[in-house]
């Protein structure tokens, strides 16, 4: 009986024309139109058109991202490469271009490497069983140095001649910006793909009980190398959106704090790191408030150091409601499950 | 006896692979891949890197192993209370920024300075502390994000005070001398480390702080039910690696006297590999402060060696990487599938070639009855685990039972009963001294003695180690009957020392020598193993000639007596052979001879079996342990024999229904007691032709004074 006297709130809270509970998402919803409001008012600079497009643009590149790491954190896994493999995928596509092979060929290649790469993780994840977090910061480490060793560079600058990479860079359709049309786009198929395929739902019964799941014959395993393919996937086209943008790529990128902001995005919009809960609304969600935030720094003209100091404050204090909101289970955690 | 079998007897006695599973069984096996991996790496890099073994090489290599070293038994602290701590970079840049501003701006003393170091330290652990201990939240990224906001602390006060830094110079000449001293050839920093590690090691090993830590790290659920207070247990772990990270950075500045702006960043990582690949699990439990430094001394030599090769540093940051990646890899691996690999090899049968069996062919005086089956009953519905029963001089019967705890039950009907000790563990066989104090054999405990009062007293736990035994033989895991000689020492039976009680089968299907007799002096109060190698000895008795001892080993079925004074002292002979059971406990009889209870019979399949040692090895690694082999359970006896070995008369209960297994059986006053371990009962059978007033602790003392 106490099972059930739990579960009456979360019911009744989802029922029709009860009033709608307090959750992580509103919250942050009404933080994101707080500070745009603070923002719009306080600082003059911030309504302006440039600055809503520069902003809408950062956020393309942030949200493609998170949209790949949020897919991860479902399924109970958490993707540390995803920084290392956008920005060596695609300047190995431009290094490989630089000896004439046809761009769009180059990062059709520069996508084969980023699926193997993410093959390669998926398969220490889900058969070596090395712990995600674990596994995947050293994998990025690797896969960082080898594009060191190889690219003379630090910054390669893609070929100017190719068109759809320009368009990526500049066009719009219907006034907005094609990199956040692209967003909208990964986005939305994600969406789609996690709430109404088959794949999907077995993502989030993999994230909310693991052993469960393969004890029911769920074919967890490659369920999970999948997973870490399409966000490697995912990670190379947000390299080729920041391409498009800046004609070009600095690999020095990976030491910034970029996959600290992905993982802010994700754990603010509510997608929990205990896995099974959560999709691409809080993906969205978290990116917005993170996009309006950095831009709003930016434009008081915080140091990059102090914007991630803020940032990083942020998310623990995310981190630690995530902590609280979702307690870890003693259940079903693993021994190594740090 | 044909060729082929000589071959498989020496093969199972010259080639003894039973010490593979017991070698896989030891602690230090963990280890043994991390070490072989070292003396790899230094005998590869020893030849090719020039001046390896120089002596500016060492102690160059010294002095930085005391600063990495702190910094990774920090992190091992954490590791073994089930964390991780990857902010420890970014400590120690801070601490680093601490201790140089206090002695080089600040112009602190040495005291003072070490103070404010290692107080920044415990602050930035008390953050981390608080988080993963208090508020539960998950370490890794918790302490990641917390790396990024030391990180950034420091860069923006590094620049504020770097030219400061670098323009004043420390006055103080310990300082100095931490840094730059030697005591005895070592740098005195090194040699400060090794009395840290040491004073680590004491407690991580001895102390109730590293059990705690340990446990909390090894079963997170279970310390908390033990009542260990699980989260500050935590807490102090991330204080107590942040305080030696701080230290680590003290001891940095005294040697090098400056800092970078990139000061400590990869020292998380550099960290990490050290202890994973010293062998400490992620996850926790596991790991020792040697453990630790045997990773230092890896981590060190190999990014040493690859810079004097002047190997680029991303490829060396590529190869510390993926050696990272191997060697939690192989912990994963290692650490899931130990057990199995244990089991599959511990388990180890040997040769045995069982004699012909004693004939039960009606007119045999062990030929098949059932005497047995109207017998009365005692504690019917009670007992449970009663493996041996006894009786005082005032009648009273005691037995064990399984909850560890020894029973009395009243005469004259031994119905109304009480709670005489609780001992703890399984009560096996029983025996009275002479000044009525109760001795008792319990498994996995030892020996132990209880007054008339009911006062329980351990009398040993251990016996002395014997050197060619790779299992820790001092220790008594199956302690099974025993018997006092009329000196006061006591003989006491060890079935096995490769097997828990629960697991006495397998010691079964081994048929291997495994157990010992063991003599405790009360007098000295020492215990010495007497005779080692025995299969299963089980039941001890005295001989009434007070100087020889009878044991029965019951796997090979034969019952055997040692002198221990008189002509024949120190000798063993052979008393029966070719049991057709498995022979348990031996007791005195009233006319001069001895009760032998069989507690099963031998089965044609299974003597044929110990033969092919193959055949046992591939049926305990394929089959479950239900579906084995074993011996017939359900057929219990009671026989009586002579000092000759001569067997007189034997007891059945052929339906097996009343007492399936007899393990214990004694004498008292007209009427035979039988016990059986997994019965739910103890028989008595009413014997009208003997001694209607002989009892065991008279034909031992004498009648009480």
């Amino acid at each position: 009986m106490a099972g059930d006297k739990k579960a009456t709130p979360a019911i009744l809270g989802r029922g029709p024309g009860k009033p709608i509970k307090i959750n992580q998402e509103w919250v942050v919803i009404a933080i994101s139109v707080i500070l745009f409001v603070v923002f719009s008012l306080g600082l003059d600079k911030f309504l302006s058109e440039g600055n809503i497009i520069a902003l809408l643009k950062n956020v393309s590149i942030l949200g493609t991202l998170a949209v790949g790491m949020g897919f991860v954190v479902v399924g109970r896994g958490i993707d540390l490469t995803m920084v290392a493999v956008m920005v060596v995928g695609v300047a190995f596509s431009i290094w490989i271009s630089s000896w004439g092979i046809d761009f769009t060929l180059a990062a059709l290649i520069g996508a084969g490497l980023a699926a193997l790469l993410g093959l390669f993780t998926g398969i220490m994840i889900a058969f070596a069983e090395i712990p995600p977090i674990f596994a995947t910061l050293a994998i990025a480490s690797s896969i960082y140095g080898s594009g060191r060793i190889v690219f003379a560079s630090d910054v390669l600058y893609a070929p100017n001649n190719v068109q759809w990479l320009k368009w990526i860079g500049s066009g719009t359709v219907f006034g907005l910006p094609a990199s956040v049309i692209i967003f909208g786009v990964v986005a939305a198929a994600m969406g789609i793909f996690l709430r109404k395929t088959r794949f999907g739902r077995l993502v989030y019964a993999t994230g909310d009980n693991p052993s469960a799941a393969r004890n029911m014959g769920l074919p967890t395993r490659p369920l999970i190398v999948t997973q870490y393919v399409i966000s490697a996937l995912i990670a190379f086209t947000a390299g080729l959106i920041m391409t498009g943008l800046v004609t070009g790529i600095n690999t020095r990128l990976y030491n910034s704090s970029l996959i600290y902001d992905v993982l802010l995005v994700v754990v603010l919009g509510g997608i929990g790191l205990s896995g099974g809960q959560g999709g691409v609304r809080n993906v969205i969600v978290g990116t917005i408030l993170v996009g309006i935030l950095t831009n709003g720094m930016t434009i008081l003209n915080f140091s990059y150091t102090s914007q991630n100091l803020i940032k990083s404050i942020i998310l623990l204090i995310a981190l630690a409601i995530d902590a609280i909101i979702n307690p870890r289970d003693e259940q079903t955690s693993q021994s190594g499950d740090i | 006896m044909s060729v082929a079998e000589s071959l498989v007897r020496w093969r199972y006695r010259f080639l003894p692979d039973h010490v593979v599973g017991e070698i896989l069984s030891k602690k230090w096996i963990d280890s043994v891949i991390p070490f072989l991996a070292l003396v790899i790496l230094c005998a590869i890099f020893g030849s090719i890197v020039p001046g390896f073994f120089d002596l500016t090489t060492l102690t160059n290599l010294s002095g930085q192993v005391a600063e990495l070293g702190l910094v990774v038994l920090g992190l091992t602290i954490v590791m073994v209370s089930g964390g991780i701590d990857l902010s420890i970079g970014s400590t120690f840049a801070l601490a680093v920024l601490a201790t140089l501003y206090g002695m080089n701006v600040g112009q602190w003393s040495f005291g003072v300075g070490l103070a404010a170091t290692l107080a920044v330290g415990a602050a930035c652990g008390a953050i981390n502390a608080f988080m993963v201990g208090i508020l539960r939240m998950r370490a890794f990224l918790t302490t990641l994000v917390t790396l990024i906001i030391f990180r950034s602390a420091f860069e923006i006060i590094f620049p504020r005070v770097s030219t400061a830094l670098v323009t004043n110079y420390p006055d103080s000449a310990v300082y100095d001398y931490l840094g730059l001293g030697r005591i005895a050839g070592f740098p005195a920093s090194f040699v400060f480390f090794v009395v840290i590690a040491l004073v680590l090691h004491i407690i991580l090993s001895r102390g109730r702080y590293g059990w705690r830590l340990f446990a909390v790290g090894g079963a997170r659920r279970s310390a908390y039910n033990a009542g260990i207070n699980v989260r500050m247990t935590v807490f102090s772990a991330y204080v107590v690696c942040s305080v030696l990270v701080a230290l680590a950075a003290f001891l940095f500045c005294a040697r090098i006297g400056s800092a970078a702006s990139d000061v400590g960043s990869g020292l998380e990582l550099q960290a990490l590999t050290a202890t994973v690949l010293g062998g400490i699990s992620l996850g926790g439990g596991r790991g020792s402060v040697a453990k630790a430094l045997m990773g230092v001394i890896f981590v060190l030599v190999l990014s040493n060696s690859l810079l004097t090769l002047a190997v680029p540093g991303p490829v060396n940051d590529l190869t510390l990487g993926f050696v990272l990646l191997a060697s939690v890899f192989l912990d994963v691996r290692w650490t899931k599938n130990r057990h199995k690999i244990l089991r599959s090899v511990y388990i180890s049968p040997t040769f045995a070639k069982m004699p012909k069996a004693i004939s039960t062919e009606p007119g045999s005086p062990m030929a098949v009855n059932d005497r047995l089956k109207d017998v009365g009953v005692i504690g019917l519905g009670i007992l449970d685990g009663a493996e041996d029963v006894i009786f005082d001089r005032q009648d009273r019967l005691y037995t064990g039972s399984r909850q560890g705890e020894i029973l009395r039950f009243y005469p004259p009907d031994y119905t109304r009963r009480e709670v005489f000790a609780h001992i703890g563990g399984s009560p096996l066989g029983m025996a009275f001294d002479r000044d009525d104090n109760l001795v008792i054999c319990v498994a996995g405990m030892g020996l132990y003695q209880v007054s008339p009062q009911g006062e329980t007293k351990l009398l040993t736990a251990e016996t002395n180690r014997s050197l060619t035994s790779v299992v820790d033989d001092s220790t008594m895991k199956l302690a099974d009957d025993c018997d006092i000689l009329p000196d006061g020492r006591i003989v006491f039976s060890e079935a096995t020392i490769r097997f828990e009680m629960h697991d006495w089968y397998a010691d079964a299907l081994e048929s291997r020598g495994n157990g010992r007799i063991i003599v405790y002096d009360p007098k000295t109060g020492g215990t010495k193993t007497l005779l080692p190698n025995l299969v299963f000895p089980n039941g001890v008795c005295t001989a009434f000639d007070g100087q020889s001892v009878l044991f029965a080993e019951s796997w090979a079925c034969r019952i055997n007596r040692y002198y221990f004074s008189g002509p024949k002292a120190g000798t063993l002979e052979r008393v029966i052979e070719g049991l057709p059971g498995y022979p348990d406990n031996i007791n005195r009889a009233s006319d001069g001879t001895y009760w032998l209870a069989l507690m099963g019979m031998r089965t044609p399949a299974l003597d044929l079996s110990l033969e092919m040692p193959g055949f046992r090895r591939r049926m305990a690694r394929r089959v479950s342990e239900d579906a084995w082999l074993m011996p017939n359970l359900n057929t219990g006896c009671v026989l009586r024999f002579n000092e000759k070995g001569e067997i007189l008369e034997s007891f059945w209960d052929q339906t097996g229904e009343k007492h399936p297994m007899i393990t214990s059986m004694r004498e008292h006053k007209g009427i035979l007691y039988l016990c059986g371990i997994f019965n739910n009962r103890m028989g008595t059978l009413k014997l009208p032709d003997r001694d209607q007033s002989w009892f065991s602790s008279e034909s031992y003392w004498g009648k009480s004074a």
